[in-house]
């Protein structure tokens, strides 16, 4: 019997590594279940508590349900961050990435592939926000057509914020650091446009906040296939600010997992 | 009994001060402590001011005076809960333990917990306060009345640490934090957070005419505001809160002490 190394793919490396990290997560409901649940519970409190807004003359919406729906899908996109950085802060943990880097796999699918559970979650999530949506009364303005764009956006916000928690916890080798980068993306989301459009917030210094946080980009893009229907200018604002994430995120995983792996 | 209560003081101190120190020296837990309630606020007086344009809204100080009131009480609430952490992880490193063999005043623990979350939450307020009066809040209340309103969301800090602590000392782990976090994150939300209540809509409106965190809120403003109305409503709700959690939070440390 002759010894030798089997190569697989970089796709199918990324295959074994993501159904594996999805499985782990599938285990763990205590992991994905209240990004089921709390970003609808908020997104019932803002529209019942914030229903007349609707008032303020040149507000975009009838009903601020429609408003805020695009809200959830961002908060939903901050539990994947947790999700991502928690398992993979446990693998390094547990020692699994330096067992890992003696074996052939390649940097990029180990990135990739501890993405894979918490992609997952918030592409279900996502599916699970629009059919609540829908149920209570939400009709896209861009129609049916608007669906699979919109997931294709919450797909790539989800990848986005996963990149941010799989960076921290390369970089600090373990879960508690992504626990803590938790409150901070939070006040990114509040610190964006979700509430308010940024043509109605009065107060200037809170604009222009808004104006430089790309959270606010991510949330009008998905808004405004919900209340506004086609508009390119804000869709290729948020494809725009999703690649500049998505990018600087995975290449400071790569230069993360680097220094993080010893390879002998 | 005199000597009862001074044992019973100086183990309380000991653990405030132990608590209040890790809190001040660890900027882990130093600084989400105040990232959450300075981030909504902000954001909420921010964002929503326009709100206050809304026909059927009237509040004389203004909106940024009318959401710094909920934030003064999230942030005091909040600091009760972040102290269920702190416990937790007493008990995850086995300090809880060795600190109740050293102590046959057990409930004297769960009373520093109280303390030092108590002087925290002051300390957060005056910073709450400091950065809203930068955005523009307004106080017309007497010092009585801004004097009351401070002491309700002091008293709503005890409530949640009696809750954190009930929690924690039953359950003993971390795992238990988001079944800590929810329904107190949840509670001061089904109130009126962003309008009066009488502006509120549909099945809130009716969760929020229930929910004792609405008298309390709305107590705070009309004591922020100079014309204070059902103050009495709100102390006498917010004792029978803390007398129902403080019960919660005693026989916690009673299942602590039972475990062993």
């Amino acid at each position: 019997m002759t010894g030798g190394t089997i190569q697989l793919s970089l796709a199918r490396q990324v295959q074994v590594l993501a159904w594996r990290n999805i499985r782990r997560t599938a285990r763990q409901p205590a992991s994905y279940v209240p990004a089921f649940i709390f970003p609808l519970l908020m997104m019932s409190i803002n529209a019942s508590g914030l229903a007349d807004a609707t008032r303020i003359p040149g507000f975009p919406a009838d009903s601020y349900l429609d408003f805020a729906l695009a809200m959830t899908f961002m908060q939903g996109a901050l539990f994947a961050t947790t999700t991502a950085g928690l398992s993979l802060g446990e693998d390094i943990e547990g020692g699994f990435l330096d067992r890992l880097a003696l074996t052939p796999m390649r940097g990029a699918a180990l990135v990739l592939g501890q993405l894979a559970g918490a992609i997952v979650v918030a592409i279900a999530a996502s599916c699970w926000y629009l059919l609540v949506g829908v149920t209570f009364g939400v009709r896209l303005e861009a129609g049916w057509g608007g669906v699979p764009v919109l997931l294709v956006l919450a797909f790539a916000t989800a990848l986005a914020f996963s990149a941010i928690g799989a960076f921290m916890a390369l970089r600090a080798g373990s879960g508690e650091a992504v626990q803590g980068l938790f409150p901070v993306l939070f006040a990114t989301l509040f610190l964006s446009s979700a509430t308010m459009p940024r043509d109605l917030i009065e107060k200037d210094w809170f604009r222009t906040i808004t104006t430089w946080n790309p959270v606010s980009y991510m949330v009008e893009g998905v808004r405004s296939l919900i209340i506004t229907g086609w508009d390119a200018e804000a869709l290729l604002r948020d494809a725009a600010v999703l690649t500049g994430v998505i990018a600087l995120g995975l290449y400071g995983c790569s230069r993360a997992l680097r220094t993080r792996l010893a390879r002998t | 009994m005199t000597g009862y209560l001074n044992a019973w003081m100086r183990t309380a101190l000991a653990v405030a001060w132990r608590h209040l120190y890790k809190w001040i020296k660890v900027p882990a837990n130093f600084v989400p402590t105040f990232i959450f309630p300075l981030v909504f606020f902000t954001s909420f007086a921010g964002a929503l001011t326009r709100i206050g344009e809304v026909p059927g809204f009237s509040y004389e100080p203004g909106y940024t005076s009318f959401i710094f009131v909920f934030s003064l009480l999230q942030t005091c609430l909040f600091g009760g809960l972040a102290t269920g952490f702190t416990i937790a992880g007493d008990f995850q490193s086995g300090f809880a333990r060795r600190l109740m063999l050293v102590t046959r005043h057990r409930t004297a623990i769960l009373g520093g917990y109280v303390i030092s979350t108590f002087a925290r939450a002051a300390l957060m307020c005056v910073v709450v306060t400091a950065v809203a009066s930068v955005i523009g809040l307004r106080l017309p209340g007497s010092i009585v009345e801004i004097a009351a309103m401070y002491l309700l969301a002091l008293l709503l800090s005890v409530c949640g640490t009696f809750w954190a602590a009930g929690m924690m000392f039953r359950f003993r782990s971390p795992q238990v934090a988001p079944a800590m976090q929810i329904p107190m994150f949840t509670a001061i939300f089904l109130a009126p957070v962003y309008v009066p209540i009488g502006l509120l809509d549909g099945w809130l409106r009716t969760v929020a005419r229930y929910n004792p965190i609405s008298w309390v809120l709305e107590a705070g403003r009309s004591l922020l505001a100079g014309a204070p109305t059902s103050v009495g409503l709100a102390f006498g709700l917010i004792a029978g809160v803390m007398l129902v959690l403080g019960v919660w939070g005693v026989t916690g440390v009673r299942s602590a002490e039972r475990a062993g």
